[in-house]
């Protein structure tokens, strides 16, 4: 590109300058991408696995109630940590590869499908798409748990936890998980680990949401336990005001404004 | 949370380790601990080092997590396809050559080294290197993983050819187990894997049970168990 060409001051049409994020970044305000403080956890039980999650998004806090336990398969289920869109995004797009799996196949989805394809799209990535994962489910081969991690190395754990949390959550699971856990005291441990790592981490918070998978069936539970409830609630209640002045009733139709003008210059280089 | 902590959660996903084969009269031991950390976190302390590649052939993975676990995904892959091909079972020094391979061509992307150990009908137990470069070595013994520069003096001294299968395992276990006493890095239990014309033998010895070595402690279950101790002096239970 010759340098005169950079110099012509642009002829018409928009311009999409966002002038509010110039201001702010003048202001010092980087935007940054929306990650999680998290605090995720998945074990197995007697025959089957609980996933576990928290629901808080954004340092600061963006979103109160989100679901981090995302669906793979009717029998697969993932957690998620690390950048919001990454770990929606990521498991979306291995979930729709997986259908499609079904449909060519058959069959039932395996747990270690949905691990390679996650894997292998996060090492693809070289480390560039951050999601921090815990997969549980339950296949023909039985009860699974895999964590994996930004760059796309895996394990194969009883218990796992992922997240800021982790370290508050892993403190709980290794004092108290046994092997061949009933459904109730697995729940129970869950949601212990759970508020560990909602009352000890600062990036995590508000609720826990559960989801227990075993042969043939599934329970999502949907903000199982709400540690965090409101504690003030305004008296006068939030409102807008009833009227909305109106402003303008004046119809001006913009098809009469624009010029069509034949035979002009058609670009100019 | 502290933030240098936050930081390694963040931190690659790698090993720390200390890995072992061995070749003895009849097969080979390979032997490896248990840790896999990020930073100063330990993010899985049972993990298994030990990859299976064939029915006969297993490998020792040290390095990056995520780099190890692809190179053996992808040698597997091809071995399989390899063993099809041929009606029989691949060859020791075929597997090597093809972590070799990826090792080799991918360089500049890979932080991982290797050591393949295996059984066949042609030449026996074979151990074969592949260090972080992608060179390949055929060595009666290797060792690999940060734990391995506290280890080659004593395997100077102690490994001799023609050993027993129980010699060669035991030498196996204690090299670990000193490894682990003085590598922070390495840690938690010894996995053995013994193969040799017989099959494959799976071997784990757990921390709590390993040899003490110089002014090691005797090993504790819980710290409640210390402080309900009768004894004045909590940590000499």
């Amino acid at each position: 590109m010759s340098k005169s060409e950079v110099d012509v001051p642009p002829k018409g049409g928009f311009s999409f300058d966002l002038c509010k994020n110039d201001m702010l970044s003048k202001n010092g305000v980087k935007p940054s991408y929306r990650k999680t403080g998290t605090t995720i956890v998945g074990m197995i039980f007697q025959v089957g696995v609980i996933l576990g999650a928290d629901t808080t998004e954004g340092p600061i806090v963006c979103d109160k109630n989100c679901e981090k336990i995302h669906y793979m398969a009717p029998n697969i289920y993932c957690c998620g940590a690390g950048t919001a869109a990454d770990t929606e995004a990521v498991t979306d797009m291995v979930s729709s590869q997986l259908q499609l799996h079904r449909y060519h196949a058959g069959q039932e989805s395996r747990v270690v499908t949905a691990l390679t394809l996650l894997k292998k799209h996060l090492f693809n990535y070289q480390r560039h798409v951050s999601a921090a994962l815990v997969l549980g489910g339950v296949d023909v081969t039985g009860p699974h748990l895999h964590t994996i991690y930004p760059h796309g190395s895996t394990d194969t754990l009883p218990f796992a936890t992922m997240g800021s949390g982790s370290l508050a959550t892993m403190a709980v699971f290794e004092s108290e998980y046994k092997e061949g856990m009933t459904v109730e005291d697995g729940i129970k441990l869950v949601c212990d680990a759970m508020q560990s790592g909602i009352f000890n981490d600062l990036g995590s918070g508000s609720n826990v949401d559960a989801c227990v998978i075993t042969k043939r069936h599934k329970e999502y539970l949907r903000n199982h336990l709400l540690p965090n409830p409101y504690s003030y609630i305004n008296p006068k209640g939030y409102g807008f005001p009833k009227k909305i002045e109106v402003l303008l009733t004046k119809i001006t139709p913009l098809r009469e404004e624009v010029q069509v003008i034949e035979g002009g210059e058609a670009m100019e280089k | 949370m502290d933030l240098s902590l936050m930081n390694d959660l963040n931190a690659p996903h790698s090993m720390g380790t200390t890995i072992i084969g061995v070749t003895y009269n009849g097969g080979v031991v390979l032997g490896a601990d248990s840790r896999t950390s990020t930073g100063v976190y330990v993010a899985n302390r049972a993990s298994d080092k030990i990859t299976q590649l064939t029915d006969n052939v297993y490998v020792c993975r040290s390095g990056s997590a995520a780099d190890s676990q692809i190179v053996s995904d992808y040698v597997r892959y091809f071995l399989h396809q390899h063993t099809i091909q041929l009606g029989q079972p691949a060859t020791v020094k075929v597997a090597a050559n093809l972590v070799r391979l990826l090792s080799y061509n991918n360089k500049n992307m890979l932080q991982t080294g290797m050591i393949i150990g295996g059984w066949d009908k042609y030449e026996g137990g074979k151990i074969y290197g592949v260090p972080l470069g992608g060179t390949l070595v055929e060595q009666p013994f290797a060792i690999g993983g940060s734990g391995s520069s506290y280890l080659y003096g004593f395997f100077d001294q102690a490994w001799k050819e023609g050993m027993t299968k129980d010699e060669a395992e035991q030498l196996v276990v204690k090299a670990v187990s000193l490894a682990i006493a003085r590598d922070g890095a390495s840690g938690g239990v010894v996995r053995t894997v013994i193969i040799n014309s017989e099959g494959v033998t799976r071997n784990y010895y757990p921390g709590d049970n390993l040899p003490l070595w110089h002014e090691e402690l005797e090993p504790q279950n819980s710290l409640l168990d210390i402080l309900s101790s009768s004894s004045p002096e909590p940590m000499i239970s």
